[in-house]
């Protein structure tokens, strides 16, 4: 178990890339209670939303989610977030864990509206089911008619006996759901999930395949590909910025980073000789230091190893060797188009 | 587990198997598990030279890079091609046929300080 936070976590129960596989290809189960939940309440609920996340929370229609982020007034990530639309004066944020006091700090400082912010961590547990199985093993708790959430949409219903928030979402490039609880259920409703899935083959799954699923499928973790001193547009999430929505915090930032032209971006590698480039290792090109490794590893679907930089903008396209500084010794790897990994569609 | 008599382990999790003035280094069984699933094993070759204490090469796994460090001191006589082709062998066979490396040793009486199998698995399982 690793302290992640304060929180006890583990960072794999049968095996990561048993796990990693089992997501892949029948259903996994993940305890991620430690996410962080802010709640924004009022008459002006959505205003404070839309001024401080980039994504466009007007576009949103009751039941849908979307992906957003939280940027400082110089145009870098505060975090990013994930945007529920419960009612017309009603937003649900699910946050990183350890940037949810920032969070929660960053959003009331901007609170300039007729609308009351919430760090809810404390009310919610969250398990979220990833894989093509996901759906028949939820479904056989709730009878909520799960095939009629579509992707990135929600509902309010019952799970295992249990009011529950049910978002078709997930950090695992497959079809799933996460579930939102009282987290005195926690351990009777993931004791059921387990039980639901276990005619599919479902695994329980640790943060070891959390990170290898979403690396694969190019989501990127705070801390990793987004910090405090990168911005959207260098992160490859220009789609999730709406500057044509109006004012927003970090607005005047990126418009000034759009003028002066992006330096640096997000690439994906795989290594093309023996080695795996790691978190923060260098990357070097005819003899300079370009960039660095944000996430890098063994891909279980691929059976490759690949991994996320920041490099010049101007070499990005797939198909540059780069040199990837190992323990002090240059070893080759080349760009490649990303995502690394994309579910067939249904 | 059982961790064999005729061994004797680091606290940094190797082992080394002295046969005269030649002795086979591995990772426990104990490390393996701590590791995970293990995908890249990089290894000295033939004739470079290790030093009781300082890094010799690394393991990898999924989740993380992990130093080797030597358990005496000596000259490489054989790095274990196996785990090049098949570096998962590792988390099968720690004690067998996944040895890492095998070494002429420089100072046979290096290996006393270190731990017996009994000492060893008290250790772990105190850890």
């Amino acid at each position: 178990m690793v302290d992640f936070g304060g929180w006890e976590m583990p960072v794999q129960y049968s095996g990561i890339i048993e796990e990693h596989n089992a997501v892949r290809n029948a259903v996994g189960l993940f305890d991620v209670s430690h996410m962080g939940e802010i709640e924004i309440h009022g008459p002006e609920a959505l205003k404070l939303v839309e001024y401080v996340s980039t994504n466009s929370a007007s576009k949103l229609k009751i039941g849908q989610a979307h992906y957003s982020a939280l940027l400082y007034e110089h145009g870098g990530f505060v975090d990013d977030i994930l945007v529920h639309k419960v009612a017309e004066d009603s937003f649900f944020l699910c946050v990183n864990a350890s940037n949810q006091e920032k969070d929660f700090e960053h959003i009331c400082q901007h609170n300039r509206f007729d609308a009351a912010v919430d760090l809810a961590s404390d009310r919610y547990a969250q398990l979220a089911i990833q894989g093509p199985r996901a759906l028949a093993t939820l479904q056989k708790l709730t009878t909520t008619d799960l095939n009629a959430i579509k992707y990135y949409w929600f509902t309010d219903g019952i799970v295992a006996g249990s009011s529950t928030r049910i978002a078709r979402t997930g950090y695992s490039g497959e079809d799933g759901f996460e579930i939102y609880f009282e987290p005195a259920e926690a351990a009777r409703i993931w004791k059921k999930v387990l039980e639901a899935g276990e005619e599919f083959g479902l695994k329980p799954c640790g943060l070891g395949a959390r990170n290898t699923l979403r690396l694969e499928a190019k989501m990127a973790l705070y801390g990793h590909e987004l910090s405090a001193s990168v911005n959207p547009f260098e992160a490859d999430l220009g789609w999730i910025v709406k500057m044509e929505k109006g004012e927003f915090v970090g607005r005047s930032a990126l418009e000034r980073a759009l003028q002066q032209g992006i330096a640096r971006k997000l690439a994906g590698f795989e290594m093309t000789e023996r080695g795996i480039g790691r978190d923060g290792y260098e990357i070097w090109m005819n003899g300079d230091p370009v960039g660095w490794v944000t996430s890098g590893g063994p891909s279980p679907t691929l059976n490759k190893n690949i991994g996320l930089c920041y490099l010049p903008a101007d070499r990005i396209a797939p198909g540059v060797n780069l040199q990837i500084l190992i323990r002090n010794a240059p070893v080759s790897a080349v760009t490649v188009p990303t995502p690394f990994y994309k579910r067939a569609k249904a | 587990m059982s961790y064999p008599e005729t061994y004797r382990y680091t606290k940094e999790h190797e082992w080394v198997h002295l046969d005269g003035d030649h002795a086979k280094i591995g990772i426990t069984e104990h490390a393996q598990h701590e590791l995970g699933d293990i995908v890249f094993v990089d290894l000295p070759k033939a004739g470079s030279k290790v030093a009781k204490g300082q890094t010799f090469g690394s393991v990898e796994s999924v989740k993380a890079v992990s130093e080797i460090y030597a358990p005496v001191s000596g000259e490489v006589v054989e790095p274990n091609s196996l785990l090049s082709q098949r570096p998962e062998r590792l988390n099968e066979d720690p004690h067998g046929e996944a040895w890492l490396i095998k070494v002429k040793v420089a100072t046979p009486g290096e290996i006393n300080d270190l731990m017996s199998a009994a000492d060893y698995q008290r250790y772990v399982g105190a850890e």
